[in-house]
């Protein structure tokens, strides 16, 4: 818990920006991607207006989930350069606000949902929510190096809550979606976690690097790379996408492949000849945005 | 924690009413976009 003494005692009222930068919107670009992508290839059709809500529960629900995590993490985002500028840490917000912030956004979000789509979707979204800021954020973040891989399951919900919202239920292709965001965020994040090693070192947080050395997190990135791959490609010879998915999901996830081989290969320490780490990390971003993208279009193309 | 005096904190607790009270505009014509929506399905 939070035991550090904030730069700023007595913390001004902090400007609407502040409860913005709270929801972390650039990560949230991922989820609302992977949130419409999951709804756009249900096989069943929704009302654009109902459509818009879900994608913006999704939204909600995720920057709730970041409220709250910046909430219980304030001491360590207070120790490392890339999170002291949060709102908490910066001083420009006492703890209590962000969250009141967050509660409120997690129950008006869930509720949102059940009303305007379904009560399935709308428990997926709460379970995702709680998943992220009870499992990952409190229990597994400070205690294990596992963190990433089993708090990683937090972020690749938003694909599921997507197709919930229209068809109510959860089939294979969902499931394998989640599968292919579960897989990739070892190696997306312990590839990052290479190049800002001191960072999380300094702040007490166990990442693979800081623990078990780069060595072993390369090798890791290179296995978790595997499985990926075949979620990733599975729903073409599954018969749940076509060609054009699944040539276009093997190629990227071979060029993933190679890229993690380099990371691999690499013996660089210091963050700055970190190359191939960097490119991967890169990669990986556009990696999952193609992918989905990829699945949409062939979904279109076929129907 | 409130200063009176200060210019500042008058500012930001401007500009959040403001930005709550457009959120609770748009949060009103939500709900009854998602009502509308919702009688079209059913009919």
């Amino acid at each position: 818990m939070n035991t550090t003494t904030l730069p700023n005692a007595r913390p001004i009222t902090a400007e609407w920006r502040d409860f913005l930068a709270l929801t972390k919107p650039r990560v949230m670009t991922l989820v609302v991607y992977t949130a419409l992508c999951g709804l756009l290839v249900a096989p069943a059709p929704i009302h654009p207006v109902l459509a818009f809500t879900a994608i913006l529960c999704v939204a909600l629900g995720a920057g709730a989930a970041a409220a709250l995590n910046m909430w219980y993490e304030s001491d360590i985002d207070a120790k490392m350069k890339r999170t002291a500028n949060r709102p908490i840490p910066a001083g420009r917000m006492d703890r209590q606000s962000a969250l009141h912030f967050g509660v409120g956004l997690s129950f008006l979000s869930v509720i949102l949902m059940g009303m305007a789509t379904n009560w399935f979707a709308a428990v997926v979204l709460a379970v995702s929510i709680l998943f992220y800021v009870l499992v990952y954020t409190v229990w597994l973040k400070r205690r294990t190096p596992q963190n990433i891989v089993i708090g990683g399951a937090a972020g690749a919900f938003p694909p599921l809550i997507g197709w919930a919202a229209v068809t109510g239920d959860v089939t294979l292709l969902p499931v394998l979606l989640f599968t292919l965001i579960f897989l990739w965020t070892p190696p997306h994040f312990w590839a990052l976690s290479l190049f800002v090693r001191s960072d999380y070192a300094a702040a007490g947080v166990p990442m693979l690097p800081v623990v078990s050395g780069p060595r072993v997190t390369r090798q890791q990135i290179a296995l978790y790379t595997l499985p990926m791959a075949a979620a990733a490609v599975a729903p073409w010879p599954l018969g749940l996408a076509g060609p054009i998915y699944g040539i276009a999901a093997a190629g990227l996830s071979l060029v993933f492949l190679l890229l993690s081989l380099q990371v691999l290969a690499s013996k660089a320490t210091e963050p700055a000849a970190m190359k191939a780490e960097k490119r991967l990390f890169a990669f990986s971003v556009v990696y999952l945005f193609a992918i989905f993208g990829m699945l949409v279009v062939d979904r279109w193309m076929l129907a | 924690m409130i200063e009176p005096n200060d210019d500042e904190v008058r500012r930001r607790q401007r500009s959040r009413a403001i930005v709550t009270a457009l959120l609770l505009v748009a949060f009103v014509v939500l709900v009854y976009a998602v009502t509308i929506a919702k009688m079209t399905i059913n009919q």
